[in-house]
């Protein structure tokens, strides 16, 4: 089997400074008065594993686990502070679907602009356009400022643009809990289009019935570390375990 | 090196689009749109001229062109390095949830401020014309300032950017810089006295005065002053690779800041 993710050892470490310094003063002043310090908060602790073409995972744990950190990590955002992330092929990360919308632009200007996020040129956007407002069911509104939208609409918009590509790698962190009942079906059908072509899937979610009917294999994170990676039924029933 | 080109590549587009956007929403819902950009220095160089005209009573017809010249390079330099100092805390909503190379922030806020600026020299051109400053050759020289001017707002809005990160009140800190340099850029006076007195150096070593005298010489076919030039060209390197240099090492830390 090939390997689309490997991810080695990751730890990824914050500063939680329990008072912010931001200002030039209050540095000058902490610095000389040798205050300056950091409280180090680890979201991620030495995971490691690998996930192979076409595999579905469901990522499971309590909030506060780690799990967005890690999605992120493997997007690009966060640069862990130790160990590495490869991987292979294009990546549609769906952490929070609208990243990068402007709230001034109106719905047909944030195509461009998000899609250009995802890096997509305006031609390829502009070929897709209508496919992106068909499917968002946007039509009397795609000339309206984003900031006129509902966030259900927002919602619909971004999961429009994030899926118009076939990507090699999705990453869905909870964006299945967006929109009205009809549009969640709607996208939960698009997405099994997109699994059927052999993606490979990271998601999110707290649902476990959704786990159970989109994924193959599970991994349970609690405070950071890895605790079970394998077969989604064995997996879900230690989380089920978890958090009786 | 080479990554980086193909990075840059992968990512001309949102470059691109974030230069559109920059022009698009400085103008947005006003009647006059990107007109604005002509009008407002006119009416600050009515205003200039009426009252340092006056004061110091300068009576030549060339005053006008003198002040809009130094005027239009100065609040270039004010407005991209402000816009490129907010950058990275003004897209943090994109840095937070997707990988986009950094840099573009700060590089499309001087960008679209430049493009702004290059519309804006229409009124120069028309200003001059009707005050009796022909061309002469020597007006394509311009592009020389110019393009320093460029490398200077580049080179000081990276570093801004970096900064504007860690420190927020940096923004409050700079507009006093502005400031102060808006004073020893000699916009609004003609700068011989200054130059001929004790206190000289504090004209003679802005990078930014230089490049306004620069630019006033091009436009007046005079020759440029050789010194200042390469004085600001030196000054805009230097700040570019400081600014490119630190921002790279801390841009990884931008996310824990924001």
């Amino acid at each position: 089997m090939e390997e689309v993710i490997k991810v080695n050892d990751v730890t990824m470490e914050f500063n939680l400074s329990k008072e912010k310094v931001d200002s030039v003063k209050e540095y000058f002043i902490k610095m000389v008065k040798r205050e300056l310090r950091y409280d180090r908060f680890q979201a991620l602790k030495n995971v490691s594993f690998s996930v192979n073409k076409g595999d579905r995972i469901g990522i499971l744990g309590l909030n506060g686990a780690g799990k967005s950190t890690l999605m992120k990590v493997i997007a690009g955002v966060f640069k862990p502070t130790k160990g590495t992330v490869e991987k292979r092929g294009v990546i549609a990360p769906m952490i929070e679907l609208g990243a990068g919308f402007d709230k001034q632009y109106t719905g047909a200007e944030n195509i461009y602009l998000y899609g250009a996020v995802l890096g997509h040129s305006r031609k390829f956007m502009e070929e897709k356009f209508d496919e992106i407002v068909e499917f968002a069911e946007l039509h009397e509104f795609i000339d309206v400022p984003l900031k006129n939208y509902s966030s259900g609409m927002r919602a619909r918009l971004g999961f429009a643009i994030a899926t118009v590509v076939k990507p090699d790698i999705l990453i869905l962190d909870e964006v299945l809990s967006v929109g009205d009942a009809k549009f969640r079906k709607k996208s939960e059908k698009k997405l099994l289009e997109m699994m059927d072509s052999g993606v490979t899937v990271l998601f999110v979610s707290h649902n476990l019935e959704q786990v159970k009917r989109i994924c193959n294999k599970a991994m349970i994170l609690e405070k950071g570390k890895l605790v079970a990676f394998g077969d989604m039924d064995e997996v879900v029933e230690q989380y089920k375990e978890m958090v009786k | 090196m080479k990554e980086a080109i193909t990075e840059f590549r992968q990512y001309s587009n949102l470059f691109i689009e974030l230069v559109r956007k920059g022009i698009k929403l400085k103008y947005r819902r006003s009647y006059l749109g990107v007109i604005w950009s002509m009008i407002e220095p006119l009416l600050t160089m009515i205003v200039l001229t009426v009252v340092f005209g006056t004061l110091f009573g300068y009576e030549n017809k060339e005053f006008p062109v003198y002040i809009l010249a130094g005027r239009l390079i100065y609040s270039l330099f004010s407005q991209s390095t402000t816009n490129a100092l907010k950058s990275i805390r003004q897209n943090e909503g994109m840095i937070k949830k997707v990988y986009v190379p950094k840099y573009l922030y700060p590089l499309s806020g001087v960008c679209f401020n430049y493009i702004l600026f290059l519309i804006s020299l229409v009124v120069l051109s028309v200003v001059s014309l009707i005050l009796g400053v022909y061309p002469t050759v020597r007006v394509f020289l311009a592009i020389v300032p110019l393009l320093v001017l460029f490398l200077l707002s580049v080179g000081a809005g990276l570093i801004l950017a970096t900064l504007g990160v860690f420190f927020r009140d940096l923004e409050y800190l700079w507009n006093v810089v502005l400031m102060l340099v808006m004073y020893t850029c000699a916009i609004f006076y003609y700068p011989d006295v200054i130059l001929d007195s004790k206190v000289s150096f504090i004209l003679q070593y802005n990078p930014l005065f230089c490049i306004i005298s620069n630019f006033r010489s091009c436009i007046f076919g005079e020759e440029m002053d050789m010194w200042m030039l390469i004085y600001s060209f030196a000054f805009a390197v230097v700040s570019v690779f400081i600014g490119g240099i630190i921002f790279k090492k801390n841009q990884e830390k931008f996310i824990l800041y924001i």
